[in-house]
């Protein structure tokens, strides 16, 4: 599996994702899935200039991204598939006929009409209900931000508080 | 802490900021020429709200990050592109914020002359 994990995380690359998991998982590239990050040659920069030189890094609409996933799978080195929200995900899930059979929330953050599920887990209904729909497909959802921390299975998230 | 006007911000994971900031205070009571901001449980959107608040009421124009992938640096690296003027320095040791403080000359300049010098602290002794 080169895929090692498909990331929900609103700040997309950051250290939790280079060091946090790059690291034990020797990730060798990273797909970001975003449509406004593929359709913008600076935003592609910044995140570029984020990422050592040995990790890949590939900017992708959905749609791409969902044509390109049995050919990442087949690389020789680990990556991690990467969105900035639980609707870009959802997406991708169905773009992917079936392709995507885990998802880890990994960092969803306080906004106007979400509530508090984790720590680092906010989320409006529709969120939970995307996150719900997921699950309803076959699809194994779990939270956890760094790989260190304990697993949430998403039963447990749609119901937490933050202080659980 | 003695209350001093703030000259450059110090951005990053967990209590990272304030500690680092503790040191300085520490070794020279200049610490106050500092302030911490920390990313934790905050999303992209908010880190960078919060750093530009922090630029609006300081006035400072330097801003020191811990991790070149960060999202603090990247807040930071976009309010470069809409601010000129302003600075970011990465990858910020202790070394480098002593240096920074015990300068005279203005921030942004002081923060250059503090990158050469504090590049050298990092070594490596073998026994």
């Amino acid at each position: 599996m080169s895929i090692a994990l498909y990331r929900i995380d609103d700040r997309l690359i950051h250290g939790q994702v280079v060091v946090g998991w790059g690291q034990p998982l020797d990730l060798g590239f990273i797909v970001l899935v975003d449509d406004d990050v593929a359709a913008s040659e600076w935003e592609q920069e910044l995140y570029r200039m984020a990422v050592p030189p040995e990790m890949a890094v590939h900017f992708l609409t959905v749609a791409e991204a969902a044509t390109r996933l049995h050919e990442f799978e087949q690389l020789p080195r680990r990556g991690i598939v990467l969105t900035g929200s639980v609707e870009t995900m959802g997406r991708l899930i169905r773009a992917g006929h079936g392709q995507v059979r885990t998802v880890n929330v990994g960092g969803v953050h306080h906004a106007t009409g979400r509530a508090a599920r984790l720590r680092y887990v906010f989320l409006t209904p529709d969120e939970a209900q995307g996150l719900q729909a997921m699950a309803d497909a076959g699809v194994d959802v779990t939270a956890q931000d760094v790989p260190t921390a304990r697993i949430v299975p998403l039963d447990e998230l749609l119901h937490a508080s933050p202080d659980a | 802490m003695v209350a001093q006007p703030v000259r450059a911000l110090v951005a990053g994971h967990g209590t990272f900021a304030a500690g680092i900031i503790s040191a300085v205070e520490q070794i020279t009571g200049l610490g106050g020429l500092f302030a911490p901001l920390s990313n934790t449980d905050l999303g992209a959107g908010d880190i960078r709200t919060m750093i530009a608040e922090a630029l609006d009421r300081t006035g400072a124009r330097v801003v020191f990050t811990d991790l070149p992938a960060g999202s603090c640096t990247m807040a930071v690296r976009r309010l470069v592109r809409e601010r000129p003027g302003l600075m970011l320095v990465t990858g910020v040791n202790l070394s480098l914020l002593l240096d920074f403080a015990m300068q005279p000359a203005e921030p942004v300049e002081a923060a250059r002359t503090a990158v050469e010098r504090a590049r050298s602290a990092i070594a490596v002794h073998e026994g």
